[in-house]
């Protein structure tokens, strides 16, 4: 019997060589929509099916939320993909021979991204983490401008050099655990892992996660290691952009956490919380500055979604019920909002023909929906009320401000600033005198309206069996 | 273990070091790409040790996957782009020589030290502080080489070293395999898709004039 789990690896598993095969293009981004499809009513199936543990696959409260985001965002990207590609096919900026490779690498990006997701094998999350970047790499470079090979060989280069880190990080652990729970297959299972990790030696561990932070660190963009995101955003196509900041960073993510878990089990390991507190701040308040100096639209939303992901990683940092929750909270909204901003950022740079801000204005005057659909989008992940984001950042900066006030200080201060930069531009885009082609433009506006309501509600409520995942998941982040 | 099969663990893993640093101070191409050939080629004889002591056949797979793909194909494909593409000139750097070296000692040395404490078996422990000497050698290579080229055999060296650790941990499970089918992917991927683009458009594999293309450059105002 296939259940729910074996279908979400089998049909990006089938999806892509036949993706690769398929040359005409229509049916060829149909395909994509009904795999991703197929793959979102698998993680909706999920939710209801019996949790499964075995050494290689588990679903437990903490993934289970987190595949059904990631496939629901899959889909919606690639509705937006298709309407996206048309468009690009027209200008001549791809043909069709690159649409085949990039259909099958957008299934080998979600396909990888479910296999990070479902595994308890530390060895497979690395795995699924190195796919995914393979194949993002990939469809960054696939303009072939001189940029876009620089940004996806930088990608290239510094994700590799991440996730050999990451490698020797994921070697030290199973040498830990392999001195308590034998060779073999039970000292790479994460559940196992973190039974035993009070036995285990501590200063392997510390030493692991030190290699496992900066290795994977890189993929989720923290601030010194974030060089490549801003690239990898802005010349590749826009859907990646959106799947990049909206789901590849939260596999990342929540990749490390899961080693977070093994740490915070023994007590003897190194502070784990104190680096992630550091590398959160620093992301937040660098990126928050630089989001001043944007002239790209989409580097623009590139440095807010390094701005945050530092909030997550310092709210994960922080820990404990209330901060963790919160954590939990601003990973789905981010990941919501976010992509919603990359399909109408998509939309506009068609419209415009450029990505730069400065050739673009006042939007709500020639394109009314996309203008409000972006401005909405923009409102959210500024931070303002009633948004998803509002009540994640609220939540944290309010129990930060009964923990360390000092830190909420700081927090406050990167989150003022990146709104006074996100406000300003909006004002810019949407506002003012009509500038640049004002033609009509063929969007799908579906996904985008799709994603801010669920942002919207999920700033005015959370459903019950939700809140009940994120406070047992936040719990056991500990 | 017998004193003999520990010493002929670390002189191989030794050896691996002392070729991580030859890599570095290579002035032309050709000479990195023998350089990490050979680098190769001892991983494998490390990795056919292994399987010998560890009595685990599936890693004389992972060795000869190290000397076919990356001791003798990989150096000859690299060696016919470099003919092609007529760069076997000098390398550019962006440290020199000797600073380059002093400060490979120095990770060698950290390696060392943040090895040492772990309470993990004497074996082990000394393995995995070659291995890790090797990947920071690599990344160091990868950090003053300015060539595409030599950058990606910065990137094969560090995998080397992942190998290199991750057979040195007793019967550690899938990943070995899993880890070399993918530096072989990562390989074809670095030639097919990006040395050739670059050709293609620049006449040049120097990362740094691909650099002058860059997106926001000289819109800072």
């Amino acid at each position: 019997m296939i259940g729910p789990v074996e279908a979400l690896l089998i049909v990006p598993a089938v999806a892509v060589p036949l993706l690769a095969l398929i040359t005409n293009y229509r049916l060829g981004a149909a395909l994509n929509v009904i795999a991703a499809g197929l793959a979102f009513a698998c993680g909706v199936a999920l939710l209801f099916a019996e949790r499964v543990r075995s050494e290689l696959i588990i679903v437990d409260d903490f993934n289970i939320y987190l595949i059904t985001l990631t496939t629901l965002v899959g889909f919606t990207t690639s509705i937006f993909s298709a309407s996206y590609i048309a468009h690009e096919l027209e200008v001549g900026r791809l043909t069709p021979a690159f649409l085949r490779f990039y259909h099958a690498m957008y299934q080998a990006l979600l396909g990888a991204m479910n296999v990070a997701l479902l595994a308890n094998n530390i060895g497979l999350m690395w795995v699924g983490v190195e796919v995914a970047t393979l194949s993002t790499v990939m469809m960054v470079g696939i303009y072939r401008t001189h940029e876009a090979i620089e940004a996806a060989w930088k990608y290239f280069i510094l994700g590799s050099v991440g996730i050999g880190l990451a490698f020797f990080g994921t070697i030290l652990v199973y040498l830990a655990g392999q001195e308590v729970l034998g060779e073999g297959l039970p000292a790479m299972s994460w559940d196992l892992l973190v039974r035993a990790s009070p036995v285990l030696d501590a200063r392997l561990l510390s030493l692991a996660f030190v290699f496992l932070l900066v290795g994977y660190g890189t993929k989720i963009g923290l601030a010194p290691f974030h060089a490549w995101l801003p690239d990898a955003h802005a010349e590749g196509p826009t859907p990646i952009s959106a799947v990049l900041s909206g789901l590849l960073l939260n596999v990342a993510l929540y990749v490390l956490l899961r080693f977070k878990m093994v740490l915070a089990a023994n007590p003897a390991t190194l502070n784990v919380g104190a680096i992630m507190v550091t590398l959160g701040l620093v992301s937040l308040v660098f990126a928050a500055f630089m989001l001043y100096r944007r002239r790209d639209i989409k580097r623009l939303f590139a440095y807010s979604s390094i701005e945050h992901m530092g909030i997550a990683a310092c709210a994960f940092g922080l820990g404990g019920p209330v901060a963790n929750f919160a954590g939990l909270l601003q990973m789905t909204a981010h990941s919501l909002t976010k992509s919603a901003i990359f399909f109408a950022v998509g939309h506009i740079a068609q419209v415009k023909g450029t990505q730069r801000i400065a050739e673009m204005g006042g939007l709500s005057a020639t394109h009314p929906v996309l203008a409000v659909g972006f401005a909405l989008g923009v409102i959210a992940i500024a931070g303002l009320p009633p948004f998803g984001v509002f009540a994640a950042e609220f939540t944290l900066v309010s129990s930060t401000f009964a923990r360390a006030p000092a830190l909420a200080v700081i927090l406050m201060f990167g989150i003022l600033v990146s709104f006074g930069a996100l406000i300003l531009r909006l004002h810019d885009i949407v506002l003012g005198e009509p500038r640049g082609p004002t033609g009509p433009v063929r969007a799908s506006y579906v996904p985008m309206f799709v994603h801010l309501a669920l942002v919207l509600v999920m700033g005015l409520w959370l459903p019950e069996p939700l809140v009940r995942w994120f406070n047992s998941v936040a719990a056991l982040l500990g | 273990m017998g004193t003999l099969a520990f010493d002929i663990v670390h002189f191989l893993s030794g050896g691996m070091l002392v070729l991580s640093l030859l890599l570095l101070y290579q002035a032309r191409i050709p000479a990195v790409v023998n350089v990490f050939a050979m680098q190769a080629i001892v991983l494998a004889l490390s990795v056919a040790w292994q399987a010998y002591l560890q009595n685990a056949p599936h890693l004389i797979v992972t060795a000869a996957i190290a000397l076919v793909v990356k001791g003798l194909v990989i150096p000859f494909a690299l060696h016919r782009i470099v003919r092609r593409l007529e760069i076997h000139r000098e390398i550019e750097t962006v440290i020199g020589g000797g600073p380059t070296m002093l400060t490979g000692l120095a990770l060698v040395a950290l390696a060392i030290l943040l090895v040492q404490p772990s309470e993990a078996g004497i074996v082990t422990r000394e393995d995995l502080a070659f291995a890790l000497a090797v990947i920071l050698l690599g990344l160091l290579m990868m950090i003053t080489r300015r060539n595409a080229v030599t950058q990606v055999i910065g990137f094969m060296s560090i995998e080397n070293g992942l190998v290199l650790a991750a057979t040195g941990a007793k019967g550690m499970p899938l990943v070995v395999e899993i880890s070399v089918a993918f530096s072989i992917l990562i390989a074809f991927t670095v030639f097919g898709v990006f040395v050739f683009r670059i050709r293609e458009r620049f006449d040049t594999v120097d990362v740094t004039v691909v650099d002058r293309f860059r997106g926001e450059r000289g819109e800072h105002q």
